[in-house]
Parts: C-alpha cells; sequence; structure tokens
C-alpha cells in the first residue's frame, strides 16, 4: 500500500469531528440569535422547523414528547366522524350509514349498524351504531378517500397508547366540523367549495322549470 | 408504458411443436409446456435462446378447473421482454411437476415456497422442505380450499359489517380452540416423536468434506432466530470447521403472515395498503410494482404528471432504501450506529416529504390504478428540488467520505462474501446485488416501465461482487437517482393526476398480468390473475430479499463466521417481505 495505512480512518473522523463542531457553532449562532431576535434552538417553533429543514446542521433530534414535529395537512391516522352543529346545538352527523366506508376498508375495521325507521322499515341516512377497531385499523386513508359525504375523515392525533383494545363507538369518533377545519383548512376549503357549487347547480336545475 | 420491444417473433410452438403450444386462453399470454419436456424446454431456453434469468416461479391453484399451473418467468439479462411459460397439471395433493434447480439455481427457494403454500412437488428438487411454514404444519394455506383460523368470508367486503355491523371483537368471533383444525388422527395432547428440525439439519449437513490433515470435529452452530437481526427475526443454521462456514441455510418464515392468501381474499384496491408492509422501507416502491400489474390488466396508462410524481417518488424511495442499507451494513461490521444514524439524517428529510405527499411517513398507500391518490401539496416540490439539488448530494459525498477509504471496511470488505457474475445470474439474484457482480441489469433500462426511457441515468455496475462493491454500488445508485429526480423536478408536467375516476371497486378483465418495477432490493414483480371478480384469483410477489437469499449460503461458504453477518447486511433483506 503507498498510501499512508490509517488515512481512510483519519478522514472519516474528520467527518465526525465536523458534525461534533457543528452541533456546538450551531448553538453558538442560536444564542446569537436569542440575543438579538430572540429565537431559540430548542423547545419554540421556528427551532424545529430548523431542524426539519434542508439547513439543519449538527444534531438533529427533536426531543420528542417536550417537542413535537408538526404534521402535515395531509397527515392521516385513525379515522373520526365529522358532525356540524344543529340550531339547537345538537350535533348533526355528516354520516348517512351509506357503508361504502366499510365496504373499502381494507382490514375490515368499520362497522356501521343503519338506522331503520320503525313505522316503514325503510333506513333512514344516519348511523344507529358506528365503531372502529382501532387496534385494527392500519390507517390508510381510504374511508375517508371515498367517502361521498366527507363524514369521516383521518385524524391528525396520533397519541393513542392505551392498556386494553381500542373500540371507538360514534361517541367517541364524533368530532366538530370545526376541528376538522382546523386540522385540515385546505382540504376543508376544497371540499366547501364544491358542495356549494354542487348545491348551486342543484338550485340552478331545479329553479328552471320555473323561470 | 411500454418499451419499443426489440421485434423479434419467438414462436415456440413452431420451435418445439410436440412439447409446447401457446397459451391461448383471453387475457393470458406465453406458452403451455408438456410436464415431461419442462426441464429439456428450459435448458434449451437457456442455452440456445439466452434466457438465462429466472425471475419468477410459483404456481395457480385453479380450483374451479381442476388443474394447478406452475408460471415461470425468464428475461436474459441482456435486456428485453421476458418469456413467460407454464406447466400445467391436473389439482391432486400433492401435484409433481419437474424441478428446475439443476437449470436455474435461483428457482431453488422458490420451489421451496411453492411446495410450501401450494403443494406442488418439485421433483428432482435438492432440499425440498417448507420454508415459510413450520415442517409439521399441515395443508398448503395459498390453496383455494385452505381456510385459515380467523376465516370470515372468501372476499372481501364482510357482509357483519354493514348494515347490521353489531361490533365484535375478532377474537370473540373466532375463539381459540374454535378456530382450529387438525389432521385426520392428530391429537394435540400427545407428544409426537416427530423432530421438525430433523429435515434442515439433515440438508445441513450434505456438504463438500474436504480432507485436512488435522481431524477436527464440525459444529452445527444456530445463529437466531433473532440475532442476525439488525434486521428482523431471522434464524441461520450454519456447519463450521473451526471459524470456517461449511454450509450454511437459511431458516425464515417467522414473520410469514400469508400476505398473498390476504391479497386473494382483498378486493384490488384493498391490496394498496399491504403492499406498504411488504418492505416498509420502500413502500411507494411496492405501490408502483402493483399498480403497474393492474394497470397492465386493466389497459390503462396514468397522465404524465402521475408518471413523474411516481418516478420521482420511487426514486426517493431508493435513496432514503440505500442510505438506510449503508448503515445497516456499518452495524453489522460493528461500527455502531454512528454512520447508521448519518444516514438516517437524510432518510428523515425524504420521510417528511412523503408525509407531506401520502399522508403517512412509511406506509404510504399513494399510488392508484391510473394515478396517484392526490397531487402534490404547496412547497413539496420545492422541498424536493432542495434536497436533490442541495442537500442530499452533498450528504451523500459526506457519507462516503466517512465510509469509502476506512481501511477496516476495506479490508472487511474488499474480496469478502464474493458472488460471481455467473453465479449471480444463476441464482436469480437481483438489484445491486446483481449489478455489483458486474451484471449491467436494471429493469428500468432493461424492459423501460412509465417514463423511465425518457429520463438519462446511467445503470451503475461495480465488478467484484464483493461486499465492499455491494456498499459502494449503493452510493453510485443514490447519484443516478438523484440524477432522475433533478430531471422529474424540472420538467414536471401539469395536468391530471388520475386516468380515470377515482373509484373504490375496479373491474379488472379477466387474464394474467405481471408487472415489475427495479425496487431498491431489487427487481419486485407482482404476478396477478384476475377472474373479472372484484378480488384477484392469485396475487403473488416476487419479492428480491427473498430470492436474494438464494445466493446467500453459496456466498458465505468458505467464509469466516464473523463475515456471515457482514454478508447479509450487504443483501439488503427486509424480512417483511421476505417472510411475506
Amino acid at each position: 500500500m503507498s498510501e499512508m495505512y490509517g488515512k481512510g480512518i483519519l478522514k472519516g473522523l474528520g467527518v465526525t469531528l465536523k458534525r461534533f463542531w457543528d452541533t456546538y457553532w450551531e448553538d453558538a449562532i442560536w444564542l446569537f440569535r436569542q440575543v438579538t431576535r430572540g429565537e431559540r434552538r430548542y423547545r419554540s417553533p421556528e427551532g424545529i422547523a430548523h431542524r426539519a429543514s434542508k439547513n439543519t446542521r449538527g444534531i438533529f433530534t427533536v426531543q420528542y414528547p417536550e417537542e413535537k414535529l408538526p404534521v402535515p395537512e395531509e397527515f392521516r391516522f385513525v379515522p373520526f366522524l365529522v358532525y356540524e352543529e344543529g340550531p339547537n346545538g345538537e350535533k348533526v352527523m355528516r354520516c348517512t350509514s351509506c357503508g361504502i366506508c366499510s365496504r373499502v376498508c381494507p382490514p375490515q375495521c368499520i362497522w356501521i349498524v343503519r338506522t331503520t325507521d320503525p313505522e316503514t322499515g325503510r333506513p333512514i341516512p344516519d348511523p344507529a351504531e358506528f365503531y372502529i377497531d382501532v387496534d385494527i385499523c392500519m390507517n390508510c386513508g381510504l374511508c375517508a378517500e371515498f367517502c361521498p359525504f366527507d363524514a369521516i375523515k383521518m385524524d391528525h392525533d396520533y397519541e393513542l397508547a392505551s392498556f386494553g383494545r381500542s373500540v371507538y363507538d360514534k361517541e367517541k369518533l364524533a368530532k366538530p366540523v370545526a376541528y376538522y377545519e382546523s386540522i385540515r383548512p385546505l382540504n376543508a376549503a376544497r371540499e366547501n367549495a364544491a358542495r356549494a357549487a354542487k348545491e348551486a347547480a342543484r338550485f340552478a336545475t331545479s329553479a328552471k322549470p320555473e323561470a | 408504458m411500454t418499451a419499443p420491444a426489440p421485434v423479434e417473433t419467438l414462436d415456440l410452438a413452431a420451435r418445439f411443436p410436440d412439447w409446447v403450444t401457446a397459451d391461448a386462453r383471453p387475457g393470458y399470454s406465453g406458452w403451455i409446456v408438456e410436464k415431461d419436456k419442462l426441464p429439456d424446454f428450459a435448458r434449451a431456453l437457456r442455452d440456445d435462446l439466452g434466457y438465462d434469468y429466472l425471475s419468477s416461479v410459483t404456481g395457480v391453484d385453479y380450483l374451479p378447473e381442476g388443474k394447478m399451473e406452475v408460471v415461470y418467468h425468464a428475461y436474459k439479462t441482456t435486456g428485453g421482454p421476458g418469456v413467460v411459460f407454464k406447466v400445467q397439471v391436473a389439482r391432486q395433493d400433492p401435484v409433481e411437476v419437474p424441478s428446475l434447480v439443476s437449470i436455474y439455481p435461483g428457482a431453488e427457494f422458490q420451489e421451496r415456497e411453492a411446495w410450501d403454500l401450494l403443494g406442488i412437488k418439485f421433483t428432482g428438487h435438492p432440499d425440498l422442505r417448507r420454508i415459510l411454514m413450520w415442517e409439521d404444519f399441515a395443508g398448503h394455506p395459498l390453496r383455494k380450499d385452505w381456510r385459515e383460523p380467523y376465516f370470515e368470508e372468501e372476499f372481501k367486503p364482510f357482509k357483519s359489517r354493514w348494515p347490521e355491523g353489531k361490533f365484535q371483537m375478532a377474537e370473540d368471533k373466532a375463539r381459540l380452540g374454535d378456530n382450529l383444525s387438525f389432521p385426520a388422527g392428530f391429537d394435540p395432547q400427545k407428544k409426537t416423536d416427530f423432530d421438525p428440525e430433523k429435515a434442515l439439519y439433515e440438508a445441513l449437513r450434505q456438504y463438500q468434506k474436504t480432507e485436512s490433515g488435522l481431524e477436527t470435529e464440525h459444529l452445527l452452530v444456530n445463529i437466531g432466530p433473532h440475532h442476525p437481526s439488525t434486521h428482523g427475526v431471522f434464524r441461520v443454521a450454519v456447519v463450521l470447521d473451526g471459524e470456517t462456514v461449511l454450509s450454511l441455510k437459511p431458516v425464515m418464515g417467522y414473520l410469514h403472515r400469508n400476505h398473498e392468501k390476504i391479497g386473494e381474499r382483498n378486493t384490488f384496491l384493498m391490496n394498496m395498503p399491504y403492499t406498504d408492509r411488504l418492505d416498509y422501507l420502500t413502500s411507494m416502491s411496492n405501490n408502483f410494482g402493483y399498480a403497474l400489474a393492474v394497470e397492465k390488466l386493466m389497459g390503462i396508462t396514468p397522465p404524465e404528471r402521475a408518471e413523474y410524481i411516481r418516478v420521482m417518488m420511487a426514486e426517493l424511495t431508493r435513496i432514503a432504501n440505500h442510505v438506510w442499507a449503508i448503515g445497516f451494513l456499518l452495524n453489522d461490521l460493528g461500527a455502531y450506529f454512528t454512520p447508521m444514524l448519518y444516514a438516517q439524517e437524510e432518510r428523515e428529510l425524504i420521510l417528511d416529504i412523503f408525509e407531506a405527499v401520502s399522508g403517512s411517513r412509511m406506509m404510504c398507500n399513494y399510488f392508484r390504478f391510473g394515478g396517484v391518490a392526490r397531487d402534490l401539496p404547496d412547497g413539496v416540490l420545492e422541498k424536493v428540488r432542495d434536497l436533490a439539488f442541495e442537500r442530499l448530494p452533498r450528504k451523500v459525498d459526506e457519507l462516503e467520505a466517512l465510509l469509502a477509504d476506512n481501511e477496516i471496511i476495506r479490508s472487511r470488505g474488499i474480496g469478502q462474501g464474493v458472488l460471481t457474475a455467473e453465479d449471480a445470474i444463476r441464482y436469480s439474484a437481483a438489484g445491486p446485488l446483481l449489478r455489483a457482480s458486474g451484471i449491467p441489469y436494471d429493469v428500468r433500462r432493461a424492459e423501460p416501465y412509465s417514463i423511465y426511457d425518457r429520463l438519462e441515468f446511467d445503470v451503475a455496475c461495480r465488478p467484484n461482487g464483493d461486499i465492499y462493491d455491494r456498499m459502494m454500488i449503493r452510493f453510485d445508485e443514490i447519484r443516478q437517482s438523484l440524477r432522475i429526480i433533478q430531471q422529474t423536478v424540472k420538467q414536471m408536467p401539469g395536468g391530471p393526476i388520475m386516468a380515470v375516476k377515482p373509484a373504490y371497486q375496479v373491474r379488472v378483465p379477466p387474464g394474467e398480468a405481471y408487472g415489475r418495477v427495479e425496487g431498491p432490493k431489487g427487481e419486485l414483480g407482482f404476478y396477478i390473475v384476475s377472474t373479472g371478480k372484484s378480488s384477484p384469483w392469485r396475487y403473488h410477489v416476487r419479492a428480491p430479499s427473498f430470492i436474494n437469499l438464494t445466493a446467500f449460503g453459496p456466498m458465505c461458504v468458505g467464509q469466516k463466521i464473523a463475515d456471515l453477518v457482514a454478508i447479509l447486511g450487504s443483501i439488503d433483506i427486509v424480512l417483511g417481505e421476505c417472510d411475506r
């Protein structure tokens, strides 16, 4: 071997040394930013955003649970049911218990009991019971993707650890539309616009014969 | 999108009139070979026609027709389309088909799998044992009349879920004890003297004994289940002479969940999130392969923008997988976690992109038949641009500076665990394992799919086939992937992302299709048979992690036991895909 033995190891150690230096140099930079602009490296949104960006250098760890990475809008975790507030504050489920979500669900973890009118025996578009076996749910998001009524959506809450089996019923699954709009503002705006357009189209066609 | 295939009219029926007939069933292609002539046919195919690479062997149980079929896909390592040939036999238990291991040694594990799961006995196979199930398992789970313990219905969706979906826990529905069946004459209370390990140890002891001057005792050692296990629950049984490996058999299946049976109960779309869980490090690639296979059957092509997004995601996956593989190989070599965590930083940033695009970091479930699930959210393209043009090239150089010249890595890697070019082809090795042995075979170039025929990149190739080359080729491939991503960022067109209206029930015409992609670990293929119903009749995964292990034994023989885990690390397996 013509080259000095151990040169490659030294070169590699140079890389680790640079990382070591970067970590403390970043600390120094952030100390300066803290003094001048009040921005902090740890436990602050700007610090977390920096560590998740292409410019991050040195130590990179986000100290969960003290710090949490913000989740993107499309982030999906177990589904929930959207309800709207009625005029007297009652919960009006968007779900019509059409059953598409339970049919598209790959692990078959959605169970729906449809309400039937006790007099006519015909189905009423409102679920009597709605269960999701969260321990079986694979968070694929197909139910939310194919729901024609925007009634089932994927949540952002991922801290679900529990000591037993988690089976969520209708009560536990129901969340207000305001919550949905807060976690997925762009999606909600898009869907609201589409629904408004549909309504307008229906209004236009129904208004036509009179005109 | 298929490439302009080289014009070649391969009329095997005219060439072998007594042995071969064309498969004329609607939606099917390929050739049906007489059972007894199969070895002769395969030898002629390999030696005279140049189809030297047997990619996939699997079986199909045509229960209504009372037939079993063995399906082979063979290719040329010089590129071009492949040839599909089949053997049909009357359905019995077991059925017998001649083994092709002597012609294509890469069939060894795949034939064992077909025996294990479908009950196809390959006569002349040197070591026909079960591979994913345990030795005294009763029945062959992929046969259509076999039912799993928690069986509910043949096909999803299950009727009990809606409209009278009174919830019942799965474990209450079929309680332990009620959901078991035993073969006739078997008493679970009685101890049998059957030793499930006997066949393994007997097979293991069949090795070439060499005469050495010194009388030594050969030692049988089980490593794992779990130890070679920075990779998962995996076991290797070895016979050692001192520290030298004389014989080696991998034992797998600890993570087996019969993915293919689940897939045959699912509807076509339901399988998409399940493919994420095959090789859980490369879910975008898995989605790609499955989507291609089903699109082939449906006869649809995704719109331009979807193709670019797909390729961009698949190449990001390759980078994420390769940095992980390099990091893990260093773990296996004993350099615990410093290189691993350096590599993972870049993977983190790529996973952030997947999360923004698909909603999940690892279980992406992003591809749909005819496109992708949703368009790129605002800002994602900028993030990809920042990574592909700025950060990743710099970081890959840094990782290479950390590792490539390191004397310890060089002395542990160079010349160790060599897989020669001939052996790599013979054992059906795929992906980086094949290319590090000097075979420039890459499905993206050999049989281009999607838009790869329009993109500029080189097929990375290294000549020596040792551990060091298998590490370095991953650096090369990352650089080529970066080139591809840079092109897709620059050329990303506008327009729709779905060719058809998104639907949860797709109509798939009857027939068969084999869709394959160059996954980060090698050729990932999906063989699908549709009968026109909502679920696939047969859903088979050609898993590169699994088939690459065929070459693991031959690579290790003659090496020291300390190199065994390093060789395994350089193959880069994921047990989720290997065990399925």
